[in-house]
């Protein structure tokens, strides 16, 4: 029975690392590498996000309130340092970070809900459960990247007048006020090739699935693929870069390119950045 | 024989000079009559001085004003609290943590002094398990409002249902409900059972609705040497079970912010130091209601100052452990190998919450030294006006443990400065005082606020010390 189950696995509640331990021998674990140094700030991947996942457009005032809800946000960052001097960077332009949920295989976020609405997927995913979610926020206070978002308000009723509605994506709901959502690297996308898949009796096939983000970056900076296949561009990557989802592993050449961001923290995050490269004249 | 009783019995002047004996302060004054107290105490539930219902008016006008905030943020969501992205608790945790607190001390003191056989705490601890109580209620309260979906909070219980849906038990929020509920209960069955006895003098005195009201909860009390002798019994063992659960609850509370690994939050010794908090928050709310409770049912007889003199001891006691554990815990993060933490200390202390820290050192950390002058002690008005800045110290406090981690975690793009709560964070907040102060003042007139039996205990205990001491 599931208090027996409960019994049995309370130890590991304790340190939970779900992929790592409990499905080690999973067909699927979504990971994702960003080039930092192919990354323009362009915006298109927040955009195509936007679409792609029925995020809300708050406006102005909201957005200055911090009510913005953008799941995978372009941060700007004007350098200071050894690689760029400070009186450069105007001509140099900032150095840029997408950043969405990092979905971590030991998350902070998981082990403090109440209520269980996110929890780990046999695939790797962090997920969020809308219907199970009572808004306690815990989650995002625990998030050391804080790319949780909350929905303050209805926002349904205004973002999408008539209509805008009909542009809405039919495969994910639209969130009411009070519950937290985040990046689920599509979760939708991913669901729909793996059932086709199973329904001819195959793995999912790299390059056959891919978020929006990826989709739509111009300079394919985003490379979005399953790490449990070896042959895939983004284990050939984490590969490339000596970088292994368990960090203790990991015996990483200093000069490689590849980190993960808070990897000290031990939340295992799935995104690796690939850092960017500058040198010193012009 | 009775040459020699006669010879040995010295005559009175020898008495005086021989058993010299120079008196404590007595907690209360021994020639006080048992029908007296019954009906001194009685009178409190009949009427109080007039100030008893402008204070009930204005606290129930600010709990009708909280009642419209929550309307508000119901209908429109929980953006108009103006809380934001990293700034996802702001006033709502920081309040509950205060009333958290301040309903520790009720049962946690009555229950530790009860075990300790410390008498001063028998006019006393009535009210303050009151307060406990119904600030415990208070504070549920803050733990439904913050909620997104208040209409789904049962989702925290681990009720069963078809689903086999279990809440996360490795969720701090999930110990909090479950210790919450817990403790509430526990200081409920406290509160009730220390007030059978008394319950049963009221009866006996009643009239109309009151009589059945009394009749019913007195539980058919007739004060034989049986149901003293269980009574005695249970009332030890409550004392007893309740003294470890009132240290865990609010340890389990600090868990909420030690469990995670915010900087700032994620320390060691809070559970010690929220719990000293919480005694400290409470014994100064104790203070305070002791105060207006002597002056609005003229307790003078009972609530004595050298009963108050005693409290403010113990305050101060409990302030400079929670000086200790504050101290303990800023020079760990300094001393410690975490950038972070030490980073978000230092903004803390100089960044644009630093009004609050600094604020949160002056009133309770320099204020209680006030404590230690005799005027503050006896001149009941000031030593009201310090406690009330003890506690405002202590709410400062719960607001500079929330505020300045969020405003500067771990990652530097969420830094944010300068945020202020919103009119409707504040008008819950206030209307939380005056949803507490309602229910306190309409406790205090339908039950009795002072223990009338274990204050003629006391008497007779005094008079017979006294008596074995050859003074009376």
């Amino acid at each position: 029975m599931s208090l027996n189950n409960l019994i049995k696995n309370w130890t590991s509640f304790r340190s939970r690392r779900p992929y790592l331990d409990q499905y080690k021998n999973a067909d699927y674990k979504w990971a994702m590498v960003i080039d930092l140094d192919a990354c323009t700030g362009c915006n298109a991947c927040t955009t195509a996000c936007y679409a792609e996942n029925n995020l809300p457009v708050v406006g102005k005032e909201r957005y200055e309130k911090g009510h913005a809800m953008h799941w995978l946000r372009i941060e700007r960052y004007w350098g200071e340092g050894e690689s760029v001097p400070v009186d450069m960077v105007p001509d140099r332009g900032a150095q840029f970070l997408p950043m969405m949920c990092q979905q971590c295989e030991a998350a902070p976020c998981e082990v403090v809900c109440p209520v269980g609405a996110t929890h780990h997927s046999a695939d790797g995913l962090n997920t969020q459960v809308y219907n199970r979610c009572v808004g306690s926020r815990y989650c995002s206070a625990n998030c050391p990247y804080k790319v949780r978002y909350f929905n303050w308000w209805q926002y349904a009723d205004t973002a999408w007048p008539n209509p805008l509605e009909l542009q809405l994506n039919p495969d994910v709901s639209v969130r009411s006020k009070g519950v937290m959502e985040k990046c689920t690297f599509c979760v939708q996308r991913l669901r729909e090739s793996m059932d086709h898949a199973k329904t001819d009796g195959r793995l999912v096939r790299d390059g056959e699935v891919t978020t929006a983000c990826a989709q739509a970056c111009p300079t394919s900076a985003i490379t979005f693929g399953n790490l449990a296949n070896p042959q895939s561009q983004v284990a050939k990557k984490w590969k490339n870069q000596q970088i292994a989802l368990e960090k203790d592993e990991q015996k990483k050449d200093e000069n490689l390119r590849g980190y993960r961001i808070f990897e000290e923290f031990r939340t295992y995050p799935s995104v690796v950045y690939l850092e960017r490269v500058r040198d010193l004249e012009a | 024989m009775s040459h020699m009783i006669k010879h040995d019995v010295p005559d009175d002047n020898e008495i005086h000079i021989e058993k010299k004996f120079v008196p404590k302060d007595l907690d209360i004054d021994k020639d006080v009559s048992w029908a007296q107290i019954n009906k001194d105490v009685l009178r409190s539930l009949d009427r109080p001085r007039p100030i008893f219902w402008v204070i009930f008016f204005a606290a129930m006008a600010l709990f009708s004003f909280g009642v419209y905030c929550e309307k508000y943020q119901y209908d429109n969501g929980l953006g108009v609290a103006d809380l934001n992205n990293p700034q996802v608790w702001g006033l709502y945790i920081a309040t509950f943590i205060f009333w958290i607190g301040m309903g520790h001390s009720g049962t946690l003191l009555s229950a530790l002094l009860h075990i300790i056989h410390a008498d001063w705490r028998k006019p006393i601890y009535r009210y303050a398990e009151a307060m406990t109580t119904f600030s415990l209620l208070t504070a549920a309260l803050f733990v439904l409002i913050h909620l997104g979906r208040v209409w789904q909070f049962y989702y925290v219980v681990a009720y069963p249902n078809e689903r086999w849906v279990w809440p996360n038990f490795s969720s701090p929020l999930v110990w909090d409900a479950t210790a919450i509920g817990t403790y509430l209960t526990s200081s409920l069955l406290f509160l009730y059972t220390g007030m059978v006895p008394d319950l049963a003098i009221c009866r006996d005195n009643a009239t109309g609705a009151r009589k059945k009201l009394y009749t019913f909860m007195s539980l058919g009390w007739q004060g034989t040497d049986r149901q003293w002798a269980t009574f005695r019994v249970t009332y030890m063992t409550l004392a007893c079970f309740l003294m470890p659960l009132a240290v865990s609850v609010h340890s389990i509370v600090s868990t909420d912010f030690a469990v995670s690994q915010n900087p700032g939050w994620h320390i060691t010794s809070f559970p010690p130091y929220f719990v000293a908090g919480a005694l400290y928050s409470g014994c100064s709310v104790i203070i305070t209601l002791f105060i207006l409770l002597r002056y609005v049912f003229r307790f003078e007889a009972y609530m004595t100052m050298p009963i108050l003199n005693k409290l403010i001891k113990m305050t101060f006691a409990i302030a400079m452990v929670w000086n200790y554990l504050n101290l303990i815990e800023y020079s760990t993060v300094w001393y410690g190998a975490n950038e972070i933490a030490k980073q978000q200390l230092l903004d803390k202390m100089t960044g644009t919450y630093a009004p609050v820290f600094w604020g949160m050192v002056f009133c309770s950390t320099v204020m209680p030294f006030t404590l230690l002058i005799k005027f503050v002690r006896t001149h009941l008005p000031t030593l009201m006006v310090v406690s009330i800045i003890l506690n405002f110290g202590m709410w400062l406090e719960r607001i500079q443990i929330i505020t300045p981690t969020f405003g500067h975690s771990q990652y530097p793009w969420t830094w944010t400065s300068g945020w202020w709560p919103s009119w409707v964070q504040f008008g819950i907040v206030a209307g939380s005082f005056g949803w507490f102060t309602m229910l306190f003042m309409l406790y205090c007139k339908i039950f009795p606020t002072i223990s009338m039996y274990e204050v003629k205990e006391m008497v007779h205990d005094q008079s017979k010390m006294l008596k074995a001491k050859g003074v009376a």
